[in-house]
């Protein structure tokens, strides 16, 4: 698989760490989530076969998180963010 | 019909007439007592201790595909109860014994082989890992020893003993381990299962699971809808995906393994041997075939095949700890699509919902499970209450804090 970073272009999927979905970029409020909202944060998985948006770290790069969007059927990357960009967008940090 | 040596000379002398298809291919019935979703390895055991331990026959077992089409025809076939943790060890263990009288059980030839298996120790604080967990091994009744470099020396010399990064210095050694012929263990069971009125249904795939009032009472396939006071998921890789069709979502996620073999050699191998540090593993088969593997790809996905880098980086760790292997050619390759589940270990839980029950989460190491997997999941579908070595086995463990993290990785599937 070829990771088309926005800043690098075409990188190496083996650069990267895989983190998961990214619907981990929404945690919850630790002072107010319940302990459910809490588990189902930390365990629950929708795990898609289909489109899977996910965080990868580019480790052996430039160290920036991205978001990549794939089809788990196919491996086909459909699209990569900037997790910060997404992360903003999406209204979480400054 | 009972297999025997009797009986190959009786068919040998009369041309091979007399064998008859191993089992039936029924037509699927309006209602069973029990419906099992999956035709793996634990899908088939368990159709076969519900019949022969339990009594319970009016089962079918429904798969999408054909037997062994998923993980129990894809895996290295390596089987060895070498756990750490309280929850897991004595599950494994209970398989293990399970292996060791199957085929006399089942009347199958399984090839079981206990070779014994090898995991190699390159520092000080991984051997006092390996002599904590040969402890924990021998305290559940396992048989469990540490070897130095002449012990490993005089089974394995080829092995690279002084690597520059990753030198032997000793290995854990569990002589009952081994591997088993993993399509035999499929047939056999189905054989078995089928033997006691239990139907199996192939190309049969589950699409919707009914819920009535709040309790499971079918499934919707593509042979119609078929109605069951229990319904048993056990789908290993596409877990999430039938759980799904009941509302559920599972601590896991699906990811691929993929596993490698060579032409045919002599005899090499003594046993399996696994280089985790290095990120492979190897036993040789009867034909000779050398059969490795090493890590999960790590990105989520359920294409049943693997990319590149993994490829490389597992033939780079057998040339480094075995480089005679390195004129032996590859063969073949293949992926599988594991249930990695939080915490590394499994499931064998009933559900929130009355009348459903879930067996998966099995990682890259459900096949030395199958035996117990299904003994256990029969018990629990018979009588409502887990088997004594599987109570660890909930979903709900996370919740109450209870994880079985045998890594100490935490909800991180892909370093399981
Ligand atoms: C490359 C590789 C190497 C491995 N090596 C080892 C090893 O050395 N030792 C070890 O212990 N374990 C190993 N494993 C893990 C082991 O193979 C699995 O954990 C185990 O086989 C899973 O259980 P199963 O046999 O029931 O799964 P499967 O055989 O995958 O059975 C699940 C079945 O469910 C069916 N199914 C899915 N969806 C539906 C549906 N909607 N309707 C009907 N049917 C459905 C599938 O078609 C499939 O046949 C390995 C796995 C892989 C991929």
């Amino acid at each position: 698989m070829l990771i088309n970073h926005p800043l690098l272009g075409p990188r190496d999927a083996a650069e990267f760490v895989v983190k998961g979905d990214a619907a981990l970029i929404g945690r919850p409020d630790g002072m107010t989530a319940s302990p459910q909202e809490m588990h189902d944060y930390a365990y629950l998985r929708d795990n898609p076969a289909g489109t899977h948006r996910e965080l990868w770290y580019h480790e052996q790069g430039d160290r920036s998180w991205l978001v990549v969007t794939r089809d788990t059927l196919t491996h086909e990357v459909l699209d990569v963010a900037l997790a910060r960009d997404v992360a903003r967008a999406e209204g979480r940090s400054r | 019909m009972r297999y025997s040596a009797w009986q190959i000379l009786k068919e040998g002398l009369t041309g091979n007439k007399g064998w008859k298809p191993v089992w039936r291919e029924p037509e699927p019935k309006a209602e069973y007592d029990i419906v099992i979703i999956g035709g793996g390895g634990h899908g088939l055991s368990t159709a076969y201790y519900l019949a022969k331990e339990f009594g319970v026959t009016n089962v079918a077992v429904v798969e999408k595909g054909w037997l062994g089409s998923g993980n129990i025809g894809r895996n290295t076939t390596i089987i060895r109860s070498n756990y750490l943790l309280e929850g897991n060890q004595p599950f494994y263990e209970h398989s293990l014994k399970l292996w060791e009288g199957l085929e006399q059980d089942f009347n199958y030839n399984a090839m079981v082989s206990q070779r014994g298996i090898l995991n190699l120790i390159h520092s000080d604080p991984q051997r006092d890992a390996f002599a904590r967990r040969a402890n924990a091994m021998r305290l559940s009744g396992a048989d469990a020893e540490l070897l130095d470099r002449e012990g490993i020396a005089k089974m394995c010399p080829f092995l690279d003993f002084d690597n520059a990064r990753f030198p032997i210095q000793g290995a854990l050694w569990q002589p009952r381990g081994g591997t088993v012929r993993h399509d035999a263990v499929a047939w056999g069971y189905a054989r078995g299962a089928d033997e006691r009125g239990v139907d199996i249904l192939q190309n049969c795939e589950v699409t919707g699971i009914d819920i009535e009032g709040g309790r499971a009472v079918g499934v919707q396939t593509s042979r119609g809808s078929i109605r069951a006071k229990k319904i048993a998921m056990c789908v290993a890789g596409s877990s999430s995906r039938v759980a799904a069709m009941a509302g559920m979502r599972l601590p896991i996620e699906s990811h691929v393994l993929q596993a490698f073999v060579s032409e045919g050699l002599k005899p090499v191998i003594p046993g399996v041997i696994t280089f985790g540090a290095g990120h492979f593993y190897v036993s040789q088969s009867d034909k000779g075939g050398l059969v490795f593997g090493g890590d999960i790809d790590g990105y989520n996905t359920y294409a049943q095949r693997g990319n590149l880098p993994v490829v490389e980086d597992v033939c780079e760790g057998g040339m480094a700890i075995m480089p005679m292997i390195g004129r032996a050619r590859l063969l073949r390759m293949w992926g599988g699509i594991m249930d990695m589940s939080m915490d590394g270990s499994p499931f064998i839980t009933k559900t929130d919902t009355p009348g459903l029950y879930f067996n998966g989460g099995w990682c890259y190491g459900g096949f030395k499970a199958t035996p117990a997997s299904g003994f256990c999941y029969a018990h629990l579908l018979a009588k409502d209450e887990p088997h004594e070595v599987a109570t660890a086995f909930r979903l709900d463990r996370f919740m109450r804090g209870a994880p079985i993290d045998e890594k100490g990785q935490g909800a991180q599937p892909n370093l399981h």
